[in-house]
């Protein structure tokens, strides 16, 4: 490793600990309001949505809503077969296959 | 959730280490090729073999990790790619906000190793767990076990991939990558239960769409809290307020 790779991963391993770290290091002296509280119930989806919608159907900065989108016939699999069998790892699979399988024919 | 209790009625803390372990083994799957992908792109995008493992260790959050490799390529200067991480790793600050009820009462070192080990799946995993009725001292032993087995993985398969990659330098263009989105959906869905949720997703997922355009991912973030704030909004309007005792 030399020093700019060195430097790199310093300084990415700081801001990354400095977001995790800081808010528990306080949180004995921390009283959160409860309006806060409660939107802190939406935090989970919120952001696991704000991830997953651009990855499906963002391709180069454009739009991609067409059947010949594998991130998005996969994603419409793993979302039917989560909300019929709801199983976590049988979404991930069977939405990892259609994706791999449309890929692979399309 | 399985965690067995004992006679007594409670769970030891050695039970919830393994039981956030397991709990945490359908996103391990959904993390594996994501990991191993990250090793065969090391190489390409100009990390040495000792870089790319010790960022793995030390940094430990996959998505910045992709973006910097993805930002070396190009040849950005390492304070671009800095501040760049810290754009895309900013959403943890709504994960460790979200903690503060359940650690506050936890020794300094316990906070040190949670905060290091927060990832996106961890907090998923344990922040569910924190919210369970049963009143077990040691549900910060589950987040723990669920850390240290994502965190086990992800340095296995950065390993594996660093190792295939020099052997197939291919692999980083079979779209394994799609796992990551796959896992979040299936992490997604069982939220939909209620309306205000509903209309979080429906409001995160358009505003993400339509913020896409923003630098460094930020629209993860503007979209992420245009759906909190919905949620609240929905809910409160739902039901008429309760006053607070």
């Amino acid at each position: 490793m030399n020093d700019s790779e060195w430097l790199l991963i310093g300084g990415m391993a700081l801001v990354t600990f400095g977001i995790r770290y800081p808010v528990l290091a306080l949180s004995g002296r921390l009283q959160l309001p409860p309006r806060l509280l409660q939107a802190l119930n939406y935090v989970p989806p919120a952001v696991l949505t704000a991830i997953v919608v651009p990855a499906v159907l963002v391709e180069a900065g454009d739009l991609w809503i067409s059947w010949q989108n594998p991130r998005l016939i996969g994603a419409i699999a793993a979302i039917a077969i989560g909300l019929w069998r709801q199983n976590l790892l049988l979404t991930i699979v069977v939405g990892m296959a259609a994706f791999l399988l449309w890929q692979f024919i399309v | 959730m399985a965690i067995a209790p004992d006679a007594t009625g409670k769970t030891s803390p050695g039970q919830e280490f393994w039981a956030g372990a397991r709990q945490t083994i359908p996103l391990i799957v959904g993390a594996i090729p994501f990991g191993i992908i990250f090793g065969t792109l090391a190489q390409t995008s100009g990390l040495s073999f000792g870089a790319a493992a010790a960022m793995s260790a030390l940094v430990f959050a996959g998505s910045s990790q992709f973006i910097a490799l993805g930002l070396l390529a190009t040849g950005s200067p390492v304070g671009l790619i800095v501040l760049t991480t810290w754009v895309v790793n900013l959403r943890h600050l709504l994960y460790a906000v979200g903690l503060v009820p359940y650690l506050q009462a936890l020794a300094p070192a316990w906070k040190v190793a949670l905060g290091f080990w927060l990832t996106d799946e961890t907090f998923m995993v344990a922040i569910q767990r924190y919210r369970q009725p049963d009143p077990s001292p040691d549900k910060h032993w589950f987040q723990l076990g669920s850390a240290l087995a994502m965190y086990g993985n992800w340095q296995l398969c950065t390993w594996l991939g660093l190792t295939l990659g020099q052997a197939m330098p291919n692999a980083a263009n079979w779209g394994l990558d799609f796992a990551m989105v796959a896992t979040f959906i299936g992490m997604t869905l069982p939220y939909l239960k209620t309306r205000p949720m509903v209309a979080t997703v429906l409001v995160a997922g358009i505003t993400a769409l339509l913020a896409r355009s923003l630098p460094h991912q930020l629209g993860i973030m503007v979209a992420a809290i245009a759906g909190i704030f919905t949620g609240v909004l929905v809910e409160t309007t739902q039901k008429p307020e309760v006053p607070h005792p």
